[in-house]
């Protein structure tokens, strides 16, 4: 097992230098200079501040300079907040786009694991169809509709929730998380029900009964862990969504996370904003696809044991 | 102890209502053996997975009947009753070892389940109770393999684990589905004789499924013989095997193999030489020998038997013959000509020679082809016909290997086992070889079918002068065919001779192993 | 036995191929005979609009303002008294045309590239879809963002990027699609008999991995429409003067305490062809009995 996470850590290492490579010298390409919207700067200021965003050294010295930055953790300063760091902007964001994506996370696997189990206990009945159709809704209606249409529902006409905000006012993170959670827990719902129907319909299922089970206990002690694999194995992929899905959440209901920083920062060009959040986001997705596969791994024993030891 | 009293069971589908299982009635005594023959489709399973309510309903309902144990009705029971009865009182054995054990819990666990599950014994009790089960189907070392989860065992050991779980709760009846027929011959002649010696010491009935006669001929007491739902004969062992009354019963007595081929080989030259065969398969870090250093002759004229059980390499050597698989080292001579060593226009000349007849006759058929075009496909190909002459060739072929010409334009999904296998020696036979190999054409296919499609390969390798290589795990089987047999073990050979002299006087200690392990030779005492 | 004739392959019974087949259980299921007519429809529409438009694209009645459904606007009209129906149908010839541009920019490089790796194999095989396993690690919606920001609102650009993403998934299908078909014994067959490796691809290997490629294509248009609609909304995809379901729905949000109908009718069209797309795939998926496709 640890050699699988070695292995898997090592093959990190390249895709991320990937990432970091990539966003800089994308970014560097961009057109128009990032001050050139300001007009007629002094040279000397010009020069001052080329000299501290580092824009008057050639482009490899810049990239060397990044790299070496961000091995002690220093993302650079802020382009279009003089003064600030982008680790500042970050440090502010993130921890309410972490909350979001929880809350949004936990929607999505309570529901639809839920619901993709129920369904799957009795396939092609009432009992199926009706989450599957809900799930299919969950799908068919994106988060850019989902939040305006709850907004709409429970935030102006019925006057339940708050329409904006975050931790604000009390119950204002319920729609939020429901409109980001709604996808994915149609997907997991999906994939659990699939996941459930093909462990069920296995020969080990049928012994489970011949040895007089009772139904909840074949389902629990022999179904969940082959059916729900899966759906662990998507949770990273998921996480890496919920993340970029929380780009259009924090827009519609205007929470300051990282998500709505990051297309406010694309709006303004704040390089080295975007090139900081792309970089710190991209770090994070690895590491929960890693997660998610090293515990998608560990539960099934002949993936363990072809890794050497538990 | 069990009495089923006409049973009925049918399946409702979108498609109409299929009867399965139709008005049986058997017995099944305790400390005796009644064994169910049937070939595929014929409702044995079916009927006794209903009697512990096993099958789905829907789509599955039962009509009507009585299944009678220990003065109760089991068709009449409440799913909770009859579930303190199942892996309790009554036991079940499934066929595949490998997929019947949950690969995610450790066999330790899934022993102890039923136990815990239906008695009131401490963990501490289930894991001694488990140990002393273990050792007692024949696992090593228990005590320290308990823990291992399934993939850890080799396929008769699982077998082992399965029995052992069946009979932790001392059942007093054990239902067994095709227990060894996803394993080798001699791990099924361990496993047969692990059940009779079990039976007999614990004296409980055993329903045992089957659909080889051979197989059951060592072990029942009673046979009850289904055909298409219905039960067509039912007696004790010695009358079924002595006098069976009704046709088709005989029919599936007469499909036993059995009895030699009629020695005729003239003495001829080699047609296949193969000269210090090696393929290795390359696995990780490992090559796995898949072929090792192997040497024979197919003469001219002859069907040579090549014999082994699974992981002898039997396949691959077949494969390195046609050059489907990369050969590691060593020669193969056809005609003469290095077959190692061909490349491009040679290679497709000589394909033209050599044909392969394979093992499933499910897979080996291109789903989206027509029978047409699967046999058109060679003979336009090696310019043997044009297109507009070739419509006639195909069909003399489908004449040839017995199937309608009325067919010619169906897929291979709308035909059985044994008709998709005619179509594939068609294929095979389409370019006039001189030399097949056929690597278990006929393991897959139903014992009645079977014995069509060996008489078939018979009647055409005279017909067409081939010369065969045939690749079995059956040595029954291939007694019947086989002038000469090479037998194989763990990729290497283990001893070549004349068909008649391998088993009148097998000189190896691996061979005599396997001859023992060919089931049914109280069957062929009972008939000498 | 007399001898075969040509006209005895003439009278022969017609069989029932895979494709038949398929084609008749999916007539049976009612939801995706009900997709494929609506998307049919809506592609029709799509190709028509600049001849059936009941409006001219750009004509703005400042002077009406926002007006809900009526005889004259059938669909009602935005702020700057545009026909909304003709809002939605030049919208969606634009969200139409990223789905299915982009889906087939990800059909060829994936098909490609799984089935290259697929049959070859070995070295090949690994070196190509470690890149695709590289690839998969990377946060693709952010880099979309990114190169939208980067190298500003190019449409062209929006198909390829969003095509770059979706091939990955499509190269993993096709090469298990090709690797299982490779192992089958039929395909063994066909070399045994002497075939070339491009007839057996052609004739054995192609059409058997046909079906898994159909069901997927339909379920990664709906996903290649909505990263338009979602990069739309932020403001980030398409742009004025050229609009799309999901630009509408920006706007539409913007506005909807007042006008909820300028949300509400691009909101469903949207919905709508996403079902149909939806239900058509599962109802392929079905029919061609491929298994794991997607979920």
């Amino acid at each position: 097992m640890w050699r699988f996470i070695g292995f898997r850590l090592l093959q990190s290492i390249p895709v991320l230098l990937v990432v970091i490579t990539v966003t800089f010298f994308l970014v560097r390409l961009a057109p128009g200079g990032p001050f050139s919207s300001e007009k007629a700067v002094i040279p000397e200021v010009k020069a001052a501040l080329e000299e501290q965003y580092r824009l008057n050294l050639p482009m490899y010295e810049q990239y060397i300079a990044y790299l070496a930055d961000l091995a002690e953790g220093d993302l650079g300063p802020s382009f279009k907040y003089p003064g600030r760091s982008v680790n500042e902007l970050i440090a502010a964001g993130f921890p309410v786009t972490a909350e979001l994506g929880f809350y949004a996370l936990l929607v999505a696997i309570s529901i639809g694991g839920i619901a993709g189990i129920v369904a799957s206990l009795r396939p092609n009945s009432a009992q199926d169809y009706i989450p599957m159709s809900v799930a299919m809704i969950g799908i068919c209606v994106p988060s850019l509709l989902m939040g305006p249409i709850l907004i709409l529902v429970f935030g102006i006409y019925l006057e339940w929730l708050p329409v904006s905000g975050w931790g604000d006012m009390p119950g204002d993170k319920i729609l939020p998380a429901i409109t980001l959670g709604s996808t994915y827990a149609a997907y997991i719902a999906r994939l659990s029900r699939a996941g459930m129907l093909e462990v069920m319909s296995q020969d080990y299922i049928r012994t489970a009964r011949a040895k007089g089970l009772p139904e909840w206990q074949v389902v629990v002690r022999h179904g969940l862990r082959g059916g729900l694999i899966p759906v662990v194995a998507f949770l990273g992929p998921a996480f890496a969504g919920l993340l970029s899905g929380s780009f259009v959440v924090e827009t519609i209901f205007q929470i300051p996370g990282l998500g709505r920083f990051y297309v406010q920062a694309a709006f303004n060009r704040d390089y080295t904003m975007i090139l900081g959040a792309t970089v710190f986001l991209a770090t994070l997705i690895i590491v929960f696809n890693l997660l998610s596969d090293i515990l998608a791994a560990w539960m099934n024993p002949r993936l363990r044991s072809q890794y050497g030891g538990r | 102890m069990l009495t089923v009293e006409n049973l009925s069971v049918s399946f409702v589908t979108r498609m109409g209502t299929t009867k399965a299982v139709d008005d049986i009635s058997f017995t099944v005594e305790s400390g005796k053996i009644t064994a169910i023959i049937g070939e595929s489709g014929s409702g044995k399973s079916v009927a006794c997975y209903s009697l512990l309510g096993l099958i789905p309903q829907p789509p599955g309902r039962i009509d009507g009947g009585r299944v009678m144990f220990e003065n109760q009705d089991l068709l009449q029971l409440k799913p909770e009753q009859l579930r303190k009865i199942r892996g309790r009182d009554i036991a079940m054995v499934f066929q595949d070892p490998m997929t019947c054990l949950n690969p995610y819990m450790t066999i330790g666990n899934q022993l102890m389940e039923p136990l815990l599950y239906h008695k009131q014994v401490s963990q501490a009790q289930a894991r001694k109770r488990a140990l002393e089960l273990l050792e007692e189907v024949g696992i090593r070392d228990p005590a320290s393999t308990i823990d291992n989860y399934p993939h850890q065992f080799s396929g008769g050991m699982r077998q082992r684990v399965m029995i052992a779980m069946a009979l932790i709760n001392e059942p007093k009846l054990l239902i067994a589905d095709e227990p060894t027929t996803a394993l080798d011959v001699t791990i099924q002649a361990q496993i047969l004789q692990l059940l009779a010696g079990l039976q007999t010491k614990r004296d409980i009935g055993i329903l045992f499924i089957s659909h080889d006669l051979a197989v059951v001929a060592d072990i029942a007491d009673q046979i009850v013989v289904m055909q298409a739902g219905r039960i067509v004969e039912t007696g004790d062992r010695d009358a079924i095997f002595r006098n069976a009354h009704h046709p088709y019963t005989q029919k599936l007595l007469q499909a036993i193999p059995r009895g030699g081929k009629a020695v005729e080989l003239p003495a001829t030259e080699p047609l296949v030489q193969v000269r210090n065969l090696c393929t290795w398969f390359q696995s990780g870090k490992t090559s796995v020998k898949a072929v090792d250093d192997v040497s024979f002759d197919v003469l001219r004229g002859e069907v040579l038997g090549l014999v082994g059980e699974s992981g002898s390499g039997k396949s691959t050597i077949g494969r390195s013959l046609l050059r489907l698989v990369p050969v590691t080292s060593g020669e193969v001579h056809f005609d003469g000509i290095d077959v190692t060593a061909l490349q491009g226009r040679g290679l497709k000349n000589l394909r033209r020679r050599m044909q392969f007849i394979f093992q499933d006759p499910f897979a080996s058929l291109n789903p989206r082809m027509t029978v047409y075009d699967t046999l058109a496909e060679p003979l336009l190909l090696h310019g043997i016909e044009n297109r507009s002459t070739v419509g006639a060739h195909v069909l003399k072929l489908m004449d040839d290997v017995g199937l309608a010409r009325a067919f010619v334009r169906k897929y291979p999904h709308e035909f059985s086992g044994g008709q998709r296998q005619r179509i594939a020696i068609g294929r095979a036979l389409a370019t006039r070889p001189e030399f097949i190999v056929a690597d278990e054409p006929v393991s897959a296919l139903d014992v009645t079918i079977q014995a069509q499609i060996l008489e078939l390969m018979r009647g055409l390798g005279r017909e067409y002068g081939l010369t065969m290589l045939f690749i079995t795990h059956d040595l029954a089987v291939v007694r019947q065919l086989a002038d000469r047999i090479v037998v194989l073990q763990k990729g290497k050979i283990v001893e070549q001779a004349r068909t008649e002299d391998l088993f009148e006087s097998p000189q190896q200690q691996y061979t005599q192993q396997l001859l023992h392990s060919i089931p049914g030779r109280s069957l062929m005492e009972l008939n000498a | 036995m007399d001898a075969p004739t040509i006209t005895d392959i003439a009278q022969a019974e017609q069989g029932s191929s895979l494709w038949r087949d398929a084609w008749l259980r999916l007539r049976r299921n009612r939801l995706a005979v009900f997709g494929l007519a609506v998307l049919t429809f809506f592609i029709v529409i799509a190709l028509l609009t600049p001849w059936i438009a009941p409006y001219a694209y750009a004509q703005q009645q400042l002077e009406l303002g926002a007006t809900p459904p009526s005889a004259a606007h059938w669909l009602g009209t935005d702020i700057f008294g545009r026909d909304m129906l003709t809002q939605i149908m030049y919208g969606g010839r634009i969200s139409l045309a990223v789905g299915f541009i982009a889906t087939s920019v990800a059909l060829l490089i994936g098909i490609t590239w799984g089935a290259i790796a697929g049959y070859f194999g070995g070295k090949v095989d690994a070196l190509m879809m470690r890149l695709v396993d590289i690839l998969y690690a990377l946060p693709f919606m952010i880099f979309i963002v990114l190169l939208m920001v980067v190298f500003g609102r190019n449409m062209l650009l929006l198909f390829l990027a969003i095509g770059a993403v979706e091939w990955l998934t499509m190269a993993r299908i096709m090469r298990s699609q090709v690797q299982s078909l490779r192992q089958q014994e039929f395909v063994e067959a066909a070399i045994s008999l002497g075939l070339s490796p491009a007839t057996i691809i052609r004739r054995h290997l192609v059409p058997n991995a046909l079906g898994p490629i159909i069901v997927y294509t339909t379920l990664t248009i709906p996903s290649v429409m909505l990263l338009e609609a979602f990069l739309s909304f932020l403001g980030l995809g398409v742009q004025p003067p050229q609009t799309s379901w999901g630009l509408l729905i920006a706007y539409g949000a913007e506005t909807m305490e007042e006008y909820p109908w300028l949300l509400l009718y691009p909101g469903l069209t949207l919905v709508l062809t996403l079902f149909s797309l939806n239900f058509l795939g599962d109802g392929l998926r079905d029919a061609l009995d491929v298994r794991g496709a997607k979920d």
